[in-house]
């Protein structure tokens, strides 16, 4: 685990780490260069302060100064190097056999689609992305509304998200842990709660997660359990959200098929536990002013019913 | 080179040259009678109709400060809401119309007006001019500037101020997601501004190219003088493109036409690509001239002429030329090719050469010189500090793959902060603490302006370093609050504690500005021993500006021999007389009379305000709002009584006016 989850300073997969790598690189040089400078400006301060110091003339000062041009080309052709390296490092595709993830941007949550050559292997989710530590990522990134922009700082740097355009990043995950990633462009009112949950782990793990994710929604069994399902199928819920398994179809909100097994509601704006669900069912504009989910106008009853059926969507 | 190339000039136009000295009874006369010539008419209209470049530029100045302080304020919420994590002191929708405010306020309102303001104060006092050229289009300037910020700030007090960013992307501004006025608001401010900054910047360019003083050949031109030639050009080269941008979304919006609809065939990345092509070359618009502050500071503060003059003019050109050829990384992750990239990325690296050759020049100065550590030239040193982080975290953001990381965090927050404030606005305070005795006549404290710098540079250093880290932690910029799990609370309590002791800094300037306005110590013509032109009329200058008209003959006039210089007479006392000289070597060309105070710039500015506003409301208004528009320019440009050039040769022949001469 690192130490922070949401920081492109403690790199979990190979590109974060090749870019970490060029930071200190850049970091050390710059520091070097910034003292050097400021030396010399002391210096010269000092220099032009004293009043008996002798006053050089404007050859071996344009000599000085010539040799500082030079030496300051040097330098940024070695950081050009740097960078031109790492570019190439993190920016060759993988030819080992990826894991192709669609993931869509909008206001203001991600829908995740893991891809798959057969399509009764696909399989949708939203905001928590699963991946396997040690195998390449291939990501689809696409956006129906505005321009958002993909980030797990921990594993890579950022990718737009454009309509109309398909842009593609990939990376790999070396250190099992769960990290955070969240909207680097400003995409409207809520751009500050588009956040998401990437879970990093071993292959093995992923393979069950992806296994039970594969499933239709388990079917309830306690009355109050199916009372919420004949809710969230008849009522305002199904409009927009899918529960695969049940008539809730709707596609322009988050899929919900699993949604127990996530560790957070609202793209990642508030744990995922029973006081923050039923606060957010019962007035979505509290808890995050201006998304698209409106108030359901669920009594206390129907409530706990729909409450008690989400938990049962492991 | 012959060093007074204008004798042979008006020698060869005027056979009869008289060479008579000017007795100090014939001076006061004199002064009384051009003192009667170019003053700004008094009263209530009077006062929309002033010409004066110094009245102009003073407006300006003080608008522009203005903004400034309202978009500090603006900054000084953003910083109170996002001084704890989950914080509700702002609503989402306040706090995106607020850092929106903030930008473009900063960008559009500040910090390009401000030095063009700078400009038309100082460019005509510092190449010798009476005036500033087409001071009536000047007034105009002014006048779309004012509005253009009531406009902004009256919308915003109705709750439609913009709220996509000050780039104001599409979809998210276009006419699906940027619901009601308020991307219109934003289009029609960058209207208001474009109109403004472009025909301030032909004033400008025709000043530094036709009025300066005889003898001011392209390579004696002050190095401030330089800087603004530059940023005129990249403001007529730049702002087209912007112009395009801005009208593409508002026809987007309000007459339906595609240009960034991806749906039907439009783009949204052409929208980056223009307003980025745009808005980079403005940074530079804004530091080329704070470039300039540095030079005349340090040539003044070191009491030497600045080392490498030539070297610093080239390196202000290949700025302003490389500066077109750099605005991808702003747009690294949008997914364009990597070949392009790279070009991108050596391009944003090559850059850094010009301004680390002006970097080790004025050290060289430094280090030759002989050093007053005067509070202008405390903030020059700072700059060095400052605008050197800036710079180098800028060469970071040029690396692709790290840009990919921390670009649209933080971290890009903090660097623009260091290269905009460091590389501008301590030049600007600096070079204003400067010049002030010149404005005002009067010295600003030095203790108090001690006080100043050193709150508004541990301020800003604590307010923006910290920033740094926080983007390497992940903060992305934009958001109105963040979770507490992240772990950036303890810094962005730092940063708020940082802004308020920033704020205080600048509060102290200002208050140093109102005590030294009423109980200032009186300044001298040059109380800096200054060596450039602006120091060679009283402090503040006559509305003339300067008598005897003067030549130049070298790069430092005023530190070069003034009594054996040449004088520009026989320019007529009883009207607008002005010396119009060639664009390479300054010789005398021909007279001009230029034009006298006008209301109509002012009613003109007005009538097309109402046009723009108009216009986010009903297509129409471009049509209906026309008519009053012309009215306004046909009254402009009513033909009025003044002599033409050859009109005033005749006068001379005739003996109704003394002929143009020089005297030793």
């Amino acid at each position: 685990m690192p130490a922070r989850i949401q920081s492109a300073l403690d790199a979990a997969g190979v590109q974060a780490a090749q870019i970490e790598w060029l930071w200190w690189v850049m970091f050390w040089v710059t520091a070097a260069v910034f003292v050097v400078v400021v030396a010399a400006l002391l210096l010269a301060v000092r220099r032009g302060r004293s009043t008996d110091a002798p006053r050089p003339d404007d050859r071996s000062l344009l000599r000085a100064v010539a040799s500082a041009v030079a030496v300051t080309i040097v330098i940024l052709f070695g950081l050009l190097y740097a960078s031109a390296a790492t570019g190439r490092a993190i920016g060759s595709r993988p030819d080992d056999k990826p894991l192709v993830i669609q993931i869509t941007g909008q206001q203001w949550w991600w829908s995740i689609e893991y891809l798959d050559e057969a399509p009764s292997q696909r399989f949708t989710t939203a905001n928590e992305l699963h991946i396997p530590v040690g195998r390449p990522i291939v990501l689809n990134l696409r956006s129906p509304d505005v321009i958002h922009s993909f980030w797990v700082p921990n594993l890579h740097g950022k990718m737009d998200l454009i309509p109309g355009r398909l842009n593609t990043s990939w990376l790999r995950a070396d250190t099992p842990g769960i990290y955070r990633g969240q909207c680097a462009e400003f995409c409207g009112m809520q751009h500050a709660h588009m956040g998401f949950v990437v879970v990093a782990e071993p292959p093995d793990a992923y393979q069950r997660w992806e296994t039970a994710q594969r499933q239709n929604a388990p079917e309830p069994t306690a009355p109050q359990q199916l009372r919420g399902r004949g809710i969230v199928e008849r009522g305002p819920c199904a409009l927009c959200h899918t529960v695969r398994g049940t008539q809730a179809g709707g596609r322009t909100a988050p899929d919900l098929t699993h949604f127990a097994s996530r560790s957070t509601i609202a793209a990642a704006t508030a744990p995922n536990t029973p006081g923050y669900l039923a606060g957010w069912i019962a007035n979505p504009q509290h808890l995050k002013p201006g998304n698209r989910m409106p108030a359901t106008g669920l009594n206390a009853e129907d409530l706990q019913a729909v409450l008690a059926y989400l938990e049962t969507l492991r | 080179m012959n060093p007074h190339p204008v004798e042979q000039v008006i020698r060869t136009h005027q056979p009869d040259t008289r060479t008579a000295a000017i007795a100090s009874t014939d001076l006061a006369e004199e002064h009384r009678r051009l003192s009667a010539t170019w003053a700004d008419p008094r009263g209530f209209v009077g006062w929309f109709s002033h010409v004066d470049h110094k009245s102009i530029g003073r407006r300006f100045l003080i608008t522009a400060f203005v903004w400034f302080a309202l978009g500090g304020i603006l900054a000084v919420l953003m910083r109170l809401q996002l001084s704890r994590p989950e914080n509700h002191i702002l609503s989402p929708d306040l706090y995106n119309q607020i850092f929106t405010m903030h930008g473009t306020t900063m960008m559009f309102l500040f910090a390009v007006p401000v030095m063009l303001a700078l400009g038309i104060y100082f460019v005509p006092l510092m190449v010798g001019a009476r005036n500033i050229a087409f001071p009536r289009l000047v007034a105009f300037g002014y006048w779309m500037f004012l509005f253009a910020g009531m406009f902004l700030y009256g919308m915003f007090l109705l709750n439609i101020g913009p709220d996509n960013g000050w780039f104001s992307y599409p979809p998210l501004a276009g006419p699906e997601f940027g619901i009601g006025k308020r991307a219109d608001v934003w289009a029609q401010l960058i209207t208001f501004t474009e109109t403004s900054g472009l025909v301030v910047s032909t004033a400008l360019i025709t000043t530094v190219f036709k009025l300066r003083a005889p003898g001011m050949s392209l390579n004696r031109i002050p190095l401030f003088v330089w800087a603004e030639l530059v940023i005129c050009f990249m403001i007529v080269f730049s702002m087209p493109s912007v112009v395009i941008a801005s009208t593409g979304l508002i026809l987007d919006r309000l007459v339906g036409t595609h240009f960034y609809n991806q749906a039907e065939g439009g783009d949204p990345i052409l929208f980056q690509h223009l307003f980025w092509f745009f808005a980079h070359p403005e940074v530079y618009i804004i530091f080329l001239p704070a470039q300039g502050m540095m030079s005349m500071l340090i040539e003044t503060f070191s009491q030497r002429p600045v080392f490498g003059y030539t070297a610093l003019v080239l390196s202000l050109v290949s700025t302003a030329f490389i500066g077109f050829g750099v605005w991808v990384h702003h747009m690294f992750a949008t997914g364009l090719p990597q070949l392009g990239q790279s070009f991108f990325t050596a391009s944003s690296i090559m850059i850094v050469v010009p301004t680390a050759v002006q970097f080790y020049c004025w050290i060289a100065t430094l280090w030759s010189g002989r050093l007053r550590l005067s509070v202008p030239m405390l903030y020059a040193l700072a700059f060095f500090v400052v605008f050197l982080i800036g710079g180098l975290t800028g060469v970071m953001l040029a690396a692709v793959p790290l840009d990919l990381q921390v670009h649209d965090t933080f971290f890009v927050v903090a660097h623009f902060h260091y290269v905009l404030i460091g590389g501008s606005v301590f030049p600007l305070l600096g070079a204003l603490h400067y010049w002030f005795p010149k404005i005002t006549g009067r010295m600003l404290s030095e203790r108090i302006g001690l006080v100043a710098l050193a709150l508004f540079f541990v301020g800003f250093n604590l307010t923006f370093f910290p920033q740094h880290i926080l983007g390497l932690m992940g903060m992305p910029r934009r958001v109105y609050t963040y979770p507490v799990e992240v772990g950036w609370g303890g810094l962005n309590l730092l940063v708020s504690i940082g802004a308020g002791i920033m704020a205080l800094g600048l509060l102290t300037y200002f208050l140093n500005v109102a005590l030294s306005l009423r109980r200032g110590a009186s300044a001298a013509a040059n109380p800096w021993n200054a060596p450039s032109l602006e120091w060679a009329t009283s402090s503040p200058p006559a509305n003339y500006n300067f008598l005897p008209a003067p030549t130049v003959s070298g790069r430092e006039p005023l530190w070069q021999s003034p009594e054996t210089q040449p004088i520009v007479v026989g320019l007529r006392s009883d009207c607008r007389d002005v010396l119009v000289t060639r664009l390479m070597d300054a010789e005398p060309d021909h007279r001009k009379d230029f034009p006298t105070p006008t209301i109509w710039p002012f009613l003109a500015a007005f009538t097309t305000s109402v046009m723009y506003v108009g216009s986010i409301f009903t297509p129409w208004a471009v049509i209906y709002g026309s008519v009053p528009i012309a009215v306004t320019l046909v009254g402009w440009a009513w033909p009025r009584e003044g002599k033409r050039p050859e009109e005033l040769e005749r006068d001379v022949a005739q003996g109704r006016a003394t002929p143009l001469e020089l005297v030793q």
